[in-house]
């Protein structure tokens, strides 16, 4: 094989809806991967070309058209063919990024929170915000890192949210505090003034108890969030850089979960 | 057998809100009540698969089963649908043959995974308590729209959820030859052709020679063909004003400007979908905007939702097929706060219609992954029964791909979307006025989109054209295929077999299938060597593609059906044999009065008014609701400043980070104005949509233009000649300011006829304006910056005040409307480019609605920071030197400019020869931590001293129906 480089290979998967694949997967190559972008039917077609890949993410959009509940149809047709293969890749080592809708796939599908390992049946869900509409909005979330390769040396990060439905809710009470004993509710949306995780609208898009912005699985290695680290990618991106001066702009701080990915991998 | 799977919630305080909404906006609309009402949502289900295998099916796919449950019942068994006692039952669901894009998805997950299910449609379920009588008024309006949709009373007692009734073809003959003047004119409205009399006579001649009667689909591909939609017969015809007489107006007014001009930037103007200018060195970028607004009167969501869908398609049928990369939306409706017991009958209440339009744009732009980035909110009484909606759609496309050709033997091929009956007659209705039974009369014209299909679509264009699986491409709109397959044949001919086009159900009938207006459809020239790639690729992401045809035929447009021939028309005749349009302009004079300003008026009091007016108030609950950030290139967002709540001038994209080049996208609108001038109101139009490109960056010498004519009826001289005035105003202002128009669309017969009595909507012209910034590094955005900061007005202060949001307020009478300087205009467009360019300007705000005073409040407020200025050094005509006129004036070509004061005076020397005049400063919180507005007035007192806390509260107040509504 000519193939030479040690770039580790990230595969971003397209449902029909899918809308986020090519700004995630131009995130990935910002960050030192190479990046596939493949529809999900070639996937279902030949399940062994995940092997070539040590990252597989589900990106934003509406997969489906979403219209049965965010992420169900998607992570049904996973379950039909697919849920072996991508428990295997995650066993070996692999690692799983789902960013907003990609994120309500991970849940529906059972991946998240409690991993590939416990038989991926769905216990938790993401449901309609408490606003009971689609927004978009920058948002600040506070970090707890804990096992996620994703997350590690963050403590603060901003970034746009922009879904419907990203309401993290668990069958009980009981099992929200079970995730955040085990360390697995890494991103929480936190009021800006004061910096204390928070369930008020605006600051929490979405009304999510526990102000859960994202989880991670108990290895750390399959992460889903609601907002969209793959719109921070430039300074530019950032909705006050024209307020900083010209020769200290804001820093992309959505990057580092891919260059932390990458980092991992390395 | 049907099944209805009712999806419930569990009960952990996890049901959505959408029920209190329902019970409130009852509350609103003044139906009496109390009402109590709980919505749950489902699916009905036909199919032999078992009622246990459905419950496992809905566990899987159907529904969420960590917070919900499902209650299966078979319809037309004994069992009822569950409620409480003293509840009534109302179930609403889509009539048949309506899109339904939710069941479509139930149906493929459930065939995918094995069930027998033959057809899915959603239901939604009402349990209501409340006053019997009021229940169905309730219900019309409120739970259900009559277009698309039906409400059952009780059990649902439906046998099948297919159209069904197979068409048995017959092929219907129109005798029309020796026909009088009155059969003539029945057959043209009865058959809701939309044909005049002059052109039925030339259709009459032309079969006389023939020697045969038309059959009806050659009638309706000639209507079609001919309708004010399609072929735009006023503003393309003869206009008869006193003293001139144009012969194609467009051609002499504003295609006139363009070519004059012969920009070396421009790539493609008013030939194809959308027009097309240079961007960078290896893309072009396009940019149309239509309306749909007759359907949206009809149905507000689905009107909406397909006028989003339908612009996007232009984009992609412009050139070889252009990357949409952002959407732009503007509406026209009457205030919300319109009295719910004064709508005349048939006619949807105002906050109803805004609520639906502005849901219909979100779940289809959103959907299809396209930010929207700019948009507008107008309201007016007299948009009452006809609001307008305006879509539109920006593209990127490679150079040199802005060409196509049909060749002889390419296959004519359909994809995307199936062909139903809907959207049938959609050109020749939107070329008519409304009147209170097109509800019914119309339905049929209303659609809905399913955004997946489009965006499938789309997925699988960009892959085709980079291909070269295509040699040409355009998009099925008004008139669907006749129009689409029409237009591309119209050089060489075409032969169609109208039985290849895959339906949604049974029983069209050939004509139906050629006219359909059924959403997601593209038509491509496919050169036959190439379909087995086209056709694989498609079918690998499950997208239909289908030949129906080939192009060429001796110039001829033949359609059969199952072999029999059901149209042979010439081309020649259809396309160029329409009779052309005389129309007559005759203006009238609107006398002006002065106004009077009261000595003791409290000024403060009035910036807080206009805060609240709706035409200037807070549009972020819009706004949010749509994704303006996909696609990651959104770097001047709608909304800006320190908590991203300040309106911005215009958004900045940056589609490529392989280049500094960026993309400003701005629109103008005024629409109080043309009541009193219209080519002045024109003229205010294009100098809002250029400066807020300008204001955010972008080079004047760079900004393409489009316009959008929404008129009532062109066959009254005084509102053909309004429009004549406007068309006139484009025309002087592009030339001047070397701006070129590069596409446009026109929507006549904006009327409501009620009781004997026409309404017209105002006079509206609305201009979108597609501007490019050299560097995106240098964009500026409108929020104060720095306390120490100068603040300056760039632009000269008139005394007229017409059509101003102040005259609206305070004034009975029509006042004069100010008017743009054309040459002045320029020179201060340049100068403030320059001051960007160079880097001196920190924040910059163009003067609109509301005046200076709404400008200063808003830029304080996205700054979070205060401002004192005086009014003294605001350069003004005479006459307009009174406070009122300088504050709440809305004279254009006027900025608010803030600067660091080491550079002010670099900017004094480069603005030198301009007029402007230093305001005052940015100032920080006062002790307490209160930002304050402070405005000194001609004589010296404070006229404004507003806290910037109360400004938001104020601006924001009026149209914040987050949560609440």
């Amino acid at each position: 094989m000519a193939h030479t480089s040690t770039k580790p290979k990230a595969l971003v998967l397209r449902a029909p809806g899918t809308n986020c694949d090519q700004e995630t997967a131009q995130a990935w190559r910002l960050a030192g991967a190479d990046a596939d972008i493949h529809h999900f039917n070639r996937l279902l077609e030949n399940p062994s070309m995940l092997a070539d890949y040590r990252v597989l993410t589900f990106p934003g959009g509406f997969s489906y058209g979403d219209d049965l509940g965010a992420g169900r149809v998607w992570s049904a047709r996973i379950h039909l063919k697919l849920a072996d293969t991508i428990r295997d890749f995650v066993e070996k080592g692999g690692l799983v990024l789902g960013i907003c809708n990609g994120f309500q796939v991970l849940v529906a599908s059972g991946l998240l929170p409690d991993g590939a390992r416990a038989g991926m049946t769905p216990t938790a869900s993401l449901s309609y915000n408490v606003s009971g509409q689609f927004e978009a909005r920058w948002v600040d979330m506070a970090v707890a890192p804990g096992k996620c390769v994703f997350l590690q040396g963050i403590d603060r990060i901003a970034m746009p949210a922009a879904h419907g439905e990203g309401r993290f809710l668990t069958s009980t009470p009981a099992e929200l505090q079970a995730l955040e004993s085990a360390g697995q509710v890494v991103l929480r949306y936190v009021d800006p003034a004061t910096g204390k995780p928070t369930e008020a609208y605006p600051a929490n898009p979405n009304g999510s108890p526990g102000a859960v912005a994202g989880v991670c699985d108990p290895t750390g290695r399959v992460f889903g969030l609601m907002p969209h680290p793959e719109r921070f990618t430039s300074p530019l991106h950032h909705p006050n850089w024209t307020r900083f001066p010209k020769d200290a702009p804001p820093s992309a701080d959505g990057l580092k979960i891919f260059t932390n990915a990458v980092s991992a991998l390395a | 057998m049907i099944r209805h799977l009712e999806i419930v919630p569990r009960q952990v305080g996890q049901s959505h809100s959408a029920s209190d909404r329902r019970s409130q906006e009852a509350e609103e609309l003044g139906i009496p009540g109390p009402w109590k009402i709980r919505e749950t949502r489902g699916l009905l289900i036909e199919g032999t698969l078992s009622e246990p295998e459905l419950a496992e099916a809905a566990r899987k796919a159907l529904l969420d089963p960590v917070i919900e449950t499902g209650e299966i019942r078979t319809l037309g068994s004994s069992a009822e649908t569950s409620s409480a006692s003293g509840e009534h039952i109302v179930h609403v669901l889509p009539k048949p043959g309506v899109t339904d894009p939710p069941g479509e998805t139930a149906a493929g997950i459930l065939q995918a995974m094995g069930y027998a299910v033959e057809k899915v449609r959603t239901v939604r379920t009402y349990r209501i308590q409340g006053p019997s009588a009021f229940l169905p008024d309730l219900v019309r309006r409120t739970l259900a729209n009559e277009a698309v949709e039906m409400a059952v009373f009780g059990d649902l007692t439906i046998d099948h959820l297919q159209p069904h009734g197979a068409y048995k073809f017959q092929r219907i003959t129109v005798p029309i030859r020796g026909l009088g003047d009155d059969a003539l004119v029945k057959i043209s409205r009865e058959g809701q052709l939309s044909l005049s009399l002059a052109e039925m006579k030339t259709i009459q001649a032309h079969f006389e020679k023939l020697g045969r009667d038309p059959i009806d689909c050659e009638l309706e591909t000639i209507a079609q063909t001919w309708s004010e939609h399609c072929s735009h017969k006023t503003l393309k015809g003869e206009v008869r004003k006193p003293g001139r007489t144009y012969r194609n107006l467009l051609k002499e007014t504003i295609f006139q400007a363009t070519s004059q001009l012969d920009a070396d930037w421009v790539v493609s103007v008013f030939a194809d979908n959308a027009g097309v200018v240079q961007f960078d060195d290896t893309h072009d970028v396009c940019f149309k905007v239509e309306t749909h607004n007759h359907p949206s009167a009809i149905d507000p969501y689905g009107g909406a939702n397909t006028g989003i869908g339908g612009v996007i398609r232009d984009p992609l049928g412009t050139g070889l097929g252009a990357k949409p990369i952002a959407n732009t939306d503007v509406f026209c409706v009457a205030p919300p706060t319109f009295p719910p017991d004064c709508m005349p009958p048939g006619v949807i209440h105002p906050k109803r219609v805004l609520k639906g339009v502005v849901a219909g744009v979100r779940d289809y732009g959103n959907r299809m992954g396209i930010p929207t980035v700019n948009g507008a909110v107008a309201f007016h009484p007299d948009y009452l029964a006809n609001p307008l909606v305006f879509c539109g759609t920006i593209g990127l496309i490679p150079r040199g791909m802005s060409d196509k050709s049909v060749a002889e033997g390419d296959l004519i091929v359909a994809v995307g979307g199936r062909t139903g009956r809907d959207g049938i007659h959609g050109a020749t209705f939107s070329s008519i006025e409304l009147t209170s039974e097109s509800e019914t009369v119309s339905s049929g014209a209303v659609q809905i989109g399913n955004a997946i299909t489009e965006k499938m679509v789309m997925d699988i264009l960009m892959q085709a054209r980079d291909r070269g699986l295509y040699r040409a491409i355009t998009d099925c709109g008004a008139g669907g295929f006749s129009s689409a397959v029409g237009e591309m044949g119209a050089e060489i001919g075409a032969k169609v077999d109208l039985e290849n086009a895959p339906l949604k159900y049974e029983g069209l009938s050939y004509t139906e299938i050629w006219i359909s207006e059924a959403q997601e459809r593209m038509v491509l020239a496919v050169p036959p060597e190439k379909w087995p790639d086209l056709d694989a690729l498609c079918r690998g992401e499950g997208v239909e593609a289908t030949v129906l045809g080939t192009f060429g035929n001796a110039g001829r447009l033949v359609l059969r059906y199952h072999g029999e021939i059901v149209c042979d028309l010439d081309m020649h005749f259809l396309h160029d044999g329409r009779p052309k349009v005389i129309r007559t302009a005759e203006a009238v004079v609107t006398k002006t009065f002065e106004p009077e300003f009261s000595a003791t008026a409290d000024l403060q009091a009035t910036l807080m008014e206009l805060l609240a007016d709706e035409n200037v108030a807070s549009k972020e609950w819009i706004v949010r609701q749509y994704d303006h950030e996909v696609q990651a290139a959104t770097v001047v967002k709608p909304l800006v400043g320190v908590h991203a709540d300040a309106p911005s001038d215009a958004s900045v994209l940056w589609p490529s980070t392989a280049s500094n080049r960026a993309i400003a996208v701005a629109c103008g609108l005024q629409i109080h104005a043309g009541a009193i001038d219209c080519y002045r109101m024109a003229a205010l139009a294009i100098d809002e949509a250029v400066r807020n490109c300008v204001a955010v960056g972008a080079d004047p010498a760079r900004i393409a233009l489009l316009d959008n004519f929404c008129w009532g009826n062109p066959e009254r001289p005084e509102t053909l000649a309004g429009l004549v005035q406007a068309a006139e105003a484009c025309h002087d202002l592009s030339l001047a300011w070397k701006t070129p128009f590069i596409s446009g669309k026109d929507s006549l017969y904006n009327e409501f006829l009620h009781d004997g009595q026409s309404r017209s909507i105002p006079p509206t012209l609305l201009i979108s304006a597609l501007g490019q910034l050299e560097d995106v590094h240098t964009a500026v955005t409108m929020d104060l910056k720095s306390p120490g900061n100068e603040l300056w007005i760039l632009g000269e202060t008139q005394a007229a005040m017409g059509g101003s949001v102040w005259s609206v307020h305070f004034l009975n009478k029509p006042a004069e409307v100010p008017v743009v300087h054309p040459e002045q205009a320029r020179r201060i467009f340049q100068g403030l480019h320059e001051a960007i360019r160079r880097g001196l300007v920190r924040s910059c705000h163009d003067v609109s609605e509301g005046g200076l005073a709404v400008a200063l409040a808003e830029m304080a407020m996205g700054g979070r920071l205060g401002a004192q200025v005086s009014l003294r050094d605001i350069p003004a005509e005479a006459e307009a030197a009174i406070d009122p006129i300088l504050l709440f004036g809305e004279s254009p070509s006027r900025f608010v400019v803030e600067v660091e004061p080491l550079h002010a005076a670099e900017l004094a020397d480069l603005w030198g020869e301009l007029p402007m005049g230093k305001l005052g400063e940015v100032v920080d919180a006062n002790a307490s931590g209160e930002c304050r507005l402070t405005v000194t007035g001609l004589d010296k007192t404070v006229v404004v001293d507003a806290a910037v806390s109360d400004i938001e509260a104020t601006w924001k107040r009026p149209l914040d129906w987050t949560l609440s509504s």
